[in-house]
């Protein structure tokens, strides 16, 4: 996009083109969800019975699956470099530093190091699984969600530590492919990070029919890869009163337990930054505050290195945010519009606030909350792919049709959003967007079915009345 | 504003049963709305113990036959609040699904029984709690109505093969685990299975890797084989057959100590089953027998071609005619119900045996007699769509005076049907079959004979009205345009 407003362009890659997301996230680990998806539903032999077929032992190869998501990634990095070098933006290779501001050098670790200047910068350093103290990772038997991407055994019992969306989406993975699951969560609730109704539903679905079972409230303390004939042996104690609960002894243990920003040797202090918690403090336009409190001029930070909203696509509308910025248009980006998805089967996606901040919000500012809900079972398509099991739930401000947030759990849901988190985007009001038109049939009824359930006090009326001279 | 093209979706039919009581000391009025079905007296079981506003969501009864019902799937979760009408479980009785509402405004507190586990009818199944605080004490209360049941199929720990090997084996030595915490050592699966098939987790040996109890450890502990894997693999066979617990569903009677025949796979009686059994069983107390007649059915064949394309059945002939037949000997559709007194029922209901989906079922078509052939051919249609889908409601299946078996469709030409409690006869029918018959002046011809079977009660049904009946019966069909009235 850069290129596109006609500003020189350079990238610099320490790694692998593409970073987390091509390599070691998003592309390898929906690839692997497509085969468990189809995985599972071919397994289902109720599910096939209902539609009058029989599919006959379903099996998979491991190293098949595998192959799937590496060439997957392998395909997309490559499609992404040759169209960076179509656009004539320089990939330059190494590891770079801030030496002050506007100045930045790089270099491969052991080889002399290139000085470049460039009129802006954009630290987009993104991050790295977050491993807790105790926890020993030997990429083998202990691992995080780089190696597991990889996909280089199926244990038959692993323990997830942590349940937020990404040891959902693992789990989805290998109990689809055989494998059982213990959650270790340090919160009370499973999923603590979703809408809680949600979260309910999703765990009636996703957890309590499948090979898994859960703790929560606890902590592993402490976690020995397997090694001389052991297994896999967890500590477990109480998040509260850190007594302890237990052991699990199990195949395998994957940490799941969130990502931490991958800021060290950015040279942060030739510029007086300070990190907190390793993010980069940022303002609403993604510039660079300093030690002080003041802009460092011409230093943006964008994506999970800020921390705002620790999404792929977060960081791609606020790189957007700071070209505009750049090229002289202000532009700032409303974090609230920004939807997440996890992609389990089947998906769960929300956008805006969960309820209950819904509900703190409105104490605070005084304003009322409503929620209007639907099934998937009122919708046809989703019917016909026997794929009834869902909710979609709306937030809304009954007085002036405000949208405060959109939560879909069910076939597709990670699409559905859209149209939700667009209309926040542009200030839609609730009775506005009950007009618009949806296909039938497709699922997007559902969210049709959600906006017409909405009862807004139509006193303000939709259309601009006339102009009022003064 | 609906669209019209999108069309609501109910869990099941529109009529559900509410059945949640209060446990408070105040004596309570009648529990249940009295436009609902049946219900015996033993589902309004109060347990007047606790003084708290704590409700107990029992087990209903769905049906007079009904002993234990088992949990489909709980539509809410613990800690959802609960308005009254709302359906809250889906239970499987013997004969169908069915919706439970609760009766109740409340906080669902507590699942006692959960999800595939089986209760008695009248049994606690939830809590319902009035308010948030008194939530963990229904909780507290559940676990101890939990704890109090003991798993029954532990007291046959699988023996010899590994006497010694009660405790996992020394690798996974205790040094690894500090003092005080327990070791998990049972897989997510496992733990599952063992609460589904009430199987004590603490008493079998694990078999998987550093001594993991796997769920195949725990599927020979319950009896049962593992459903995907073959048959019997040497290890699930170990326990001598007559220690194998009993599965689930089982009756009080306990298994003969038979000899295990290799590759023979154990497979539980599901609730229909089980039903079906039972009713056998039952009827072995009453004293039957069996009168059997050929009915010529050139002209039913006949009359069947022509309204054929009117949507008419083989079934609703047989039906109409039979319950035509009833009409004039109404002691054949009175039944022995205490053993000493006749009941004459007043109206005809004609049942009439369907083959389904791993079970046997009897919809009933009421007043058979007094619907003309047509909408009887329709409400059939309905009854059996309903019951592939377990959709029956108890009076659709429970009402019947008089049962109808047809096997002729599989050119069966005569058997004997089995008399269901409660009934005084049924009707065994086979295939018409071109017969050849010699007349009284020695001439042959060919006609197509059925053999019918009659079985009945010889408490309240004698040789000679049972043998008045089918001639009435045969006539009926002999003669057919009165079917069409």
């Amino acid at each position: 996009m850069p290129v596109e407003k006609g500003l020189k362009t350079a990238i610099i890659e320490g790694d692998v083109v593409g970073g987390t997301c091509v390599n070691r996230g998003c592309v390898p680990s929906k690839a692997l969800l497509a085969v468990s998806g189809r995985m599972r539903e071919l397994q289902n032999e109720h599910h096939m019975r209902a539609f009058g077929l029989q599919v006959s032992a379903a099996g998979y190869d491991r190293q098949g699956v595998a192959d799937h998501a590496n060439n997957l990634a392998s395909k997309i990095r490559s499609n992404l470099t040759n169209s960076m070098k179509a656009l004539g933006v320089d990939i330059l290779t190494g590891v770079g530093t801030i030496l002050g501001p506007q100045e930045v050098k790089y270099g491969k670790v052991g080889s002399s190091d290139n000085v470049i200047t460039a009129k802006d910068i954009i630290i987009a350093t993104g991050s790295v699984p977050f491993v807790p103290k105790g926890i020993e990772v030997d990429g083998k038997t202990v691992i995080t969600s780089d190696h597991a991407l990889k996909l280089e055994f199926i244990p038959d019992w692993i323990a997830i530590v942590g349940s937020g969306y990404i040891g959902l989406e693992f789990s989805d993975v290998y109990t689809a492919l055989g494998s059982e699951v213990t959650f270790i969560e340090a919160l009370d609730q499973l999923m603590p990070g979703f809408d809680p109704e949600i979260a309910k539903l999703a765990q009636r679905v996703l957890i309590n029919p499948r090979k898994i079972d859960f703790h929560t409230g606890v902590f592993a303390s402490k976690i020995i890869p397997a090694k001389d004939g052991k297994p896999v042996t967890i500590f477990l104690i109480d998040a509260k009163t850190m007594e302890p609960k237990g052991t699990l002894e199990v195949d395998a243990a994957l940490i799941a337990t969130g990502r931490a920003p991958f800021t060290t040797g950015l040279g942060l202090e030739n510029i007086n930054v300070e990190t907190q918690h390793g993010f980069v403090p940022v303002d609403e336009h993604m510039r660079v505050i300093d030690a002080d409190g003041n802009l460092v001029p011409h230093l943006y930070c964008i994506g999970d290195a800020n921390g705002k909203l620790m999404l792929a696509h977060t960081a791609s509308a606020q790189g957007i945010s700071v070209v505009e910025k750049v090229c002289g248009k202000d532009h700032v980006l409303n974090h609230l519009s920004i939807p997440a998805a996890c992609f389990t089967h089947p998906e769960i996606s929300m956008v805006g606030f969960t309820e209950p901040q819904a509900r703190e919000k409105a104490e605070m500012e005084g304003f009322e909350v409503s929620v209007a809900k639907t099934s998937f079972k009122a919708n046809t398509k989703a019917l016909a792919e026997n794929e009834g099991e869902g909710l979609a739930k709306l937030i809304y401000r009954p007085d002036n049709g405000e949208i405060l947030g959109v939560h879909i759990f069910g076939l597709h849901a990670a699409d559905l959003i859209h149209e939700a988190s667009t209309a926040i985007a542009l200030g839609t009001r609730v009775q506005d967007i009950k007009f618009a038109v949806h296909a039938h049939p497709t699922l997007s009824e559902v969210l049709d079915e959600l906006f017409k359930s909405a009862k807004v006090k139509d006193d303000i009326s939709s259309s601009v009345g006339e102009p009022v001279a003064f | 504003m609906a669209s019209p093209l999108l069309s609501r979706v109910s869990l099941s039919n529109s009529s559900a049963i509410s059945f949640s009581s209060s446990i408070s000391s105040t004596p309570l009025p009648r529990l249940f709305p009295p436009s609902s079905t049946a219900f015996p007296a033993e589902s309004r079981r109060r347990i007047s113990t606790v003084q708290s506003k704590i409700r107990e969501i029992f087990m209903p009864a769905l049906s007079s036959t009904m002993t234990e019902g088992k949990i489909v799937s709980w539509v809410k979760s613990e800690g959802d609040v609960l308005s009254k009408g709302e359906s809250v479980v889906v239970v499987e009785s013997d004969k169908a699904d069915m919706d439970v509402e609760t009766f109740y405004d409340g906080i669902l507190a507590a699942i006692v029984v959960g999800e595939g586990e089986t209760a008695p009818v009248g049994a606690a199944i939830g809590l319902l709690a009035e308010t948030e605080e008194e939530i963990a004490e229904a909780k507290a209360k559940a676990s101890n109505t939990a704890s109090s049941s003991p798993p029954p199929a532990a007291s046959s720990p699988p023996p010899s093969p590994a006497p010694t090997a009660v405790t996992p084996p020394p690798k996974a030595a205790p040094a690894a685990v500090p003092e005080g915490p327990r070791k998990i050592v049972a897989t997510p699966y496992a733990k599952k299975l063992a609460k589904q098939h009430k199987v004590d987790i603490a008493s079998v040996v694990g078999s998987g890797p550093f001594g993991r109890i796997t769920p195949a450890d725990i599927e020979s502990a319950a009896g049962i084989s593992p459903s995907k894997s073959s048959g019997v693999s040497a290890a699930s066979s170990a326990p001598p057959p007559v220690s194998s617990p009993p599965p689930k569903a089982a009756s009080a009677a306990a298994a003969p100590a038979s000899a295990e025949i290799p590759g023979s796979t154990v497979v539980p009686f599901t609730t229909m089953q089980a039903a079906v059994s039972k009713n056998m069983l039952e009827s072995l107390s009453v004293p039957t027998f069996r009168v059997g007649y050929p009915v010529v059915t050139d002209a039913l064949d006949a009359l069947y071609e022509k309204v054929k394309p009117k949507g008419v059945t083989m079934t609703a002939l047989l039906a109409k005619a039979a319950a035509m037949a009833l009409a004039q000997h109404p002691v054949v559709n009175a039944s022995c119900k205490d053993g000493k007194s006749f009941t004459y029922n007043s109206s005809i209901n004609i049942a009439v045996a369907v083959a389904i989906n791993g079970g046997l079922i009897t919809p009933v078509l009421q007043n058979a007699d007094k619907l003309d052939l047509y909408l009887l051919s329709q409400k059939w249609k309905e009854l059996v769509e309903k019951a592939r889908a377990k959709q029956l409601q108890p009076h659709e299946y429970n009402s019947g005076t008089f049962t109808l078996s047809n096997l002729g469709m599989f050119g069966v030409d005569r058997f004997d049907a089995i008399l269901p409690p409660g009934q005084g006869a049924i009707m065994a029918v086979g295939a018409s079959k071109p017969t050849a018959v010699a007349d009284a002046d020695g001439f042959f011809s060919v006609k197509s004979k059925m053999l019918v079977n009659v079985t009945a009660d010889h408490r309240i049904v004698y040789g000679a009205d049972l043998a008045a009946f089918l001639q009435t019966f045969s006539k009926i069909i002999e003669n057919p345009e009165s079917l069409t009235l």
